[in-house]
């Protein structure tokens, strides 16, 4: 039972870790449990179906479907974390001086709640197909173990969650007005880290193959196999053994959502300054 | 059959995209019973390296190494390609994360 706890566990605690970022980035946001709660049910309806169809999955584009298809799904999740964050870049403001006057709920576009609940349930549909086939795996086994390894396929599941409750309310004892400049940079390392996995799914579909050898090891210090180096993977994008594409496309994609947010920032705040200068 | 047919096709698949690779050929990795045979693969330190794993039990399973940085989930009854990044010389451990217990090996780079 505790074996199948920790597997479980391990699967859905970067689920849980970004759906808990995308809950905080979209608090007093109108409609954000039933964009979250849609992300979620998608997420898993998804994994279903990827693990019923593992073996035709896998078999396309030369063995290398899988792969291409983990690639791809990170690579959404990466155009929508940016998004997100250069829309909010250019309306944050606006949203935050409407929550202050209304101390209420605002509606924050549909467009944006949409990108991150296709983020969630990118989230869940990867994490899920691996937990849906383990547990597919033990019920077809049958046997008497099979209700015990099923509960602490559940307990696993519920430590997931909790993750999920703890990351989420721990960012909510941030102040309101620093909260935004947290979650949109959590966001975009959230979005640097799913980009270097995207480039190392290529690597192992057998493309993008250049600059594939390890830059530096530090899996004595920090292994990526512990619960520490687990979470830091998912949050910061940390690998005990990087290679130079992954660091090049990891940078990249910080630097490049950090540009366009100061673009789209910069853009907006000079009518914002006109309007507070006249007022 | 089917698993050696898989095998031939996965072979095939890899000679057309790597042909860099095509000197150095696959390596065979079954898993029976929950196991890995062999359950230590030494490979050429410093290169690439495919291994083609052929899972004969009923239930799937994901070839999983964080030293490795490898995550392959291979069906019932159907084989995958691991590939793997040239490494320095070196123990690299792997596992069979849905039946831990007993899917364990290593690779040995040297």
């Amino acid at each position: 039972m505790l074996a199948s706890l920790l597997i479980v566990f391990r699967e859905v605690i970067e689920a849980g870790l970004i759906i808990g970022i995308v809950l905080a980035a979209t608090r007093s946001v109108a409609g954000r449990g039933f964009w979250v709660g849609l992300g979620i049910a998608g997420g898993i309806a998804g994994a279903c179906i990827v693990a019923a169809f593992a073996e035709q999955l896998a078999g396309l584009f030369q063995g290398s479907g899988q792969e291409l298809f983990n690639a791809a799904i990170l690579s959404i999740a990466v155009l929508m974390l940016a998004w997100h964050n250069v829309w909010m870049a250019g309306h944050g403001k606006q949203m935050a001086n409407e929550m202050r006057q209304m101390g209420a709920e605002v509606s924050l576009g549909q467009k944006t709640l949409t990108a991150l609940a296709v983020v969630v349930g990118v989230a869940v549909l990867r994490e899920g197909s691996e937990v849906v086939l383990f547990l597919y795996g033990i019920a077809a086994q049958g046997g008497q173990s099979t209700a015990s390894l099923l509960a602490g396929g559940a307990l696993g599941l519920l430590a997931g969650a909790s993750v999920s409750a703890l990351m989420y309310f721990g960012l909510l004892t941030i102040p309101a007005r620093r909260m935004f400049s947290v979650t949109s940079g959590l966001i975009t390392l959230l979005a640097g880290g799913m980009a270097s996995q995207a480039v190392l799914f290529l690597q192992q579909g057998g493309y993008f193959e250049f600059m594939t050898s390890t830059l530096w090891e530090t899996s004595w210090l920090l292994p990526e196999s512990g619960i520490v180096g687990r979470m830091l993977h998912t949050l910061i994008g940390y690998t005990d053994a990087p290679n130079g594409a992954q660091l090049v496309v990891y940078i990249l994609t910080l630097v490049t959502i950090r540009l366009l947010m100061r673009l789209v920032h910069g853009r907006k705040s000079l009518p914002d300054a006109l309007v507070s200068s006249t007022s | 059959m089917k698993a050696l047919k898989y095998l031939t096709i996965a072979a095939t698949a890899n000679l057309c995209l790597l042909p860099a690779l095509a000197d150095e050929g696959a390596i065979p990795l079954s898993l029976k019973g929950h196991k890995f045979a062999p359950a230590e693969i030494h490979v050429k330190a410093n290169v690439p390296n495919v291994i083609v794993l052929s899972n004969a039990d009923d239930t799937a399973e994901e070839f999983d190494s964080t030293s490795l940085k490898v995550e392959k989930v291979v069906a019932s009854h159907s084989s995958g390609n691991v590939r793997l990044r040239p490494l320095a010389p070196g123990r690299y451990p792997f596992m069979g994360e849905y039946h831990a217990d007993t899917a364990q090996g290593v690779v040995i780079a040297e």
